[in-house]
């Protein structure tokens, strides 16, 4: 099933990779300079370097059947912080730190109203989708604040060979398929995102699971907002991780987790984040003007989705005559 | 949902959403008038209806929309995408009528499109509409990556028009649009076979569908009729800017869906009223008003406080929902 589920995703990125090989020969190629790796994959990685760490707190929240549309407010909101405090004489590490823990809180008021007072979490993350921005632009005063420190530069521009952004993305993509996958607690979140119900009566605490979710998408969206300012050494309240939360959501469920929640794949999210990124940058190496982007992305989306639809599965596993289409049941009993 | 059992035993509670939406516009508003001299003359009352015109339209667009436990996230870039059209077509020298009705077909057709995937496909209205969406914004662009100006004399008239009240207030004419579109749409969703399947397919799609209704029908139709209203909506935000851009309306389905919500309708379908979301656009609406009378306070102090807003409305409407259980 999981196999079936990558293969899609997977053409996409192959396409796109044979693609751009075929306009831009040069696209392949890595080379090291000063013990720094470079070249156009590196590029894609280390721009995806953002998305890739929401997605990845994004497929544990849409796997306990949840949503959190306020990732992007968030990154902005620690990019605001930290520029702010370090604008102000402070130094990186706290700045880093302080802005970490904000998004931490930000992470628990989510998850409070989702999983507590059992509010939908689409409508419960929009408030802070919405007000968090204010709230960004409050904290910079409508400014773009500029900051020049070394070391919070790293985060976002810095090379350990290979870029620092994309290495944490992928540290903490690891720490997490092992810690959900080599536990109980990947099974304890597909539980509460089957059915919460049934997982509740089988002594699973979704409660906590929900909280705790939530509280992790907080923090990547905390981190991969430092990763955005420090890229650029600003914050910029407005733009900062504008629409970042729709491209996580693209990168899951292109990556085969489904929105209903449930099983998630940690795979699945990678590859739709580097499909989502290479994208992007095979339209800049076509020399489409940037904004018609959005138009392969949709039609990528589309086609993805459509191709993973339980309805074309049922088409291609059987061409049978489909009477009454109702999802669930039919899907239990195809597979 | 077992409102409709209920309706006569539990009538006040059935609209306690929409009377506390209508209870906070009273309050916010006479909070302005209280402060401010010149707030609560008829012009700012108009004022909110003319500014907010298009905001009425896609909301009841949207309401159809969430009704049926759906979302449509494609409203602000397909209002872009009209604006875009009526510019190009405009100046390119077509005339208005054909226009508008290129305008609200391919609306329409978007929202059609949008709906079959919804339903033949069963993708995720919120993956759908989100390409939908990203497609829109690309299409605006495709055509033209600048602002395009309206110059077309006819149009620009129509813009300009001004009906005059009595008393001196004056309104424009698309504030009739949208007020009209208000009194279809309240018809439809309450007088017809498909306005009642609406309901019925939020409430629970798999007992409509046993009790015969014509579901699939209804859960196209309100993707439709977004995409229409929000063509619509569209052509009276260009009315409103003379100018097609396809950077207009960037964000705006999240304040039709605040306005929604706040309106009263619940996002899980079912229940709400599209009287709740046009209260809620004016609630919006005089959230911005007030600030903007205010003068100090800047304009990221509306986000926040209908961020607020949304919060205290969404925790109201869960006491509501736990009492009923």
């Amino acid at each position: 099933m999981t196999r079936g589920r990558l293969l899609w995703p997977l053409v996409a990125l192959g396409a796109l990779i044979v693609l751009n090989i075929a306009v831009e020969p040069s696209f392949v190629e890595l080379r090291i300079q000063d013990g720094h790796l470079f070249g156009s994959m590196v590029d894609i990685l280390r721009n995806g370097a953002p998305t890739l760490l929401i997605a990845v707190g994004m497929t544990l929240v849409i796997a306990t059947r949840g949503i959190d549309l306020s990732v992007g407010a968030v990154a902005a909101i620690a990019g605001a912080i930290a520029c702010t405090y370090i604008s102000g004489g402070g130094n990186a590490a706290t700045a880093v730190l302080l802005a970490l823990s904000v998004c931490v809180l930000l992470g628990l008021w989510n998850g409070f109203l989702v999983s507590v007072l059992g509010i939908q979490p689409i409508i419960a993350t929009l408030v802070l989708m919405t007000a968090g921005r204010g709230g960004a632009m409050l904290l910079t005063e409508g400014q773009i604040v500029t900051v020049k420190d070394p070391l919070y530069r790293q985060i976002g521009s810095g090379f350990l060979v290979l870029p620092i952004a994309i290495l944490i993305s992928l540290a903490v993509l690891t720490a997490v398929a092992l810690i959900t996958r080599r536990t109980a607690l990947g099974m304890l979140i597909e539980a509460v995102g089957i059915n919460p119900k049934a997982g509740e009566l089988a002594g699973v605490r979704s409660r906590t699971i929900i909280w705790t979710v939530y509280v992790f998408a907080g923090l990547c969206a905390g981190v991969a907002g430092l990763m955005i300012s420090s890229n650029v050494n600003a914050a910029d309240a407005n733009n900062a991780g504008l629409w970042i939360e729709m491209d996580a959501i693209l990168a899951v469920v292109i990556g085969g987790t489904s929105l209903a929640g449930g099983r998630y794949s940690l795979a699945g999210t990678m590859l739709g984040a580097l499909v989502i990124q290479t994208l992007t940058t095979t339209v800049y190496t076509i020399g489409v003007p940037t904004n018609v982007t959005l138009i392969f992305k949709a039609v990528v989306v589309i086609a993805v989705c459509l191709l993973q639809s339980p309805r074309t599965t049922r088409m291609l596993r059987a061409r049978r005559k489909t009477a009454v289409p109702t999802s669930r049941s039919q899907e239990v009993a195809a597979g | 949902m077992s409102t409709l059992a209920l309706s006569s035993a539990r009538f006040p509670q059935r609209f306690l959403p929409v009377i506390a939406t209508f209870a906070v516009f009273v309050v916010t508003f006479g909070a302005g008038s209280v402060r401010y001299e010149n707030f609560a003359s008829g012009q700012v009352v108009a004022n909110l209806f003319v500014d907010n015109a298009f905001l009425i339209v896609l909301a009841v667009g949207m309401t159809f929309v969430i009704l049926t436990g759906g979302i449509d996230l494609s409203v602000g870039a397909v209002a872009a995408l009209s604006t875009m059209i009526a510019a190009a077509t405009l100046n390119a020298g077509w005339p208005p009528l054909l226009s508008i009705i290129t305008v609200l077909g391919s609306g329409a057709t978007l929202g059609l499109l949008m709906g079959l995937v919804i339903h033949h496909f069963e993708v995720q209205p919120f993956i759908v509409t989100l390409a939908g969406m990203f497609l829109a914004r690309g299409l605006c662009f495709l055509i033209s990556v600048e602002s395009v100006s309206i110059t077309e004399p006819a149009f620009r008239e129509f813009a300009s028009g001004a009906i005059t009240l009595p008393g001196d207030i004056t309104l424009t004419y698309s504030v009739v649009i949208a007020l009209a579109v208000v009194l279809a749409a309240l018809y439809v969703l309450h007088l017809t076979r498909f306005g009642r399947t609406v309901y019925a397919v939020g409430g629970s799609e798999s007992s409509a569908r046993l009790m015969g209704l014509a579901t699939s029908r209804a859960k196209v139709g309100v993707y439709v009729v977004s995409g229409f209203c929000s063509a619509l909506g569209g052509l009276i935000f260009s009315l409103y800017m003379l100018s097609g851009y396809g950077l207009h309306a960037v964000g705006m389905e999240l304040d039709v869906i605040a306005a929604v919500v706040i309106g009263g309708t619940l996002l899980a379908g079912g229940t709400g009223y599209l009287v709740g979301s046009v209260v809620g656009v004016l609630v919006l609406g005089t959230v911005q008003s007030l600030i903007s009378f205010e003068g100090t306070l800047s304009s990221w102090w509306t986000k926040i406080v209908i961020g607020a807003l949304l919060l205290a409305f969404i925790v109201l409407q869960r006491l509501i929902v736990r009492r009923q259980a």
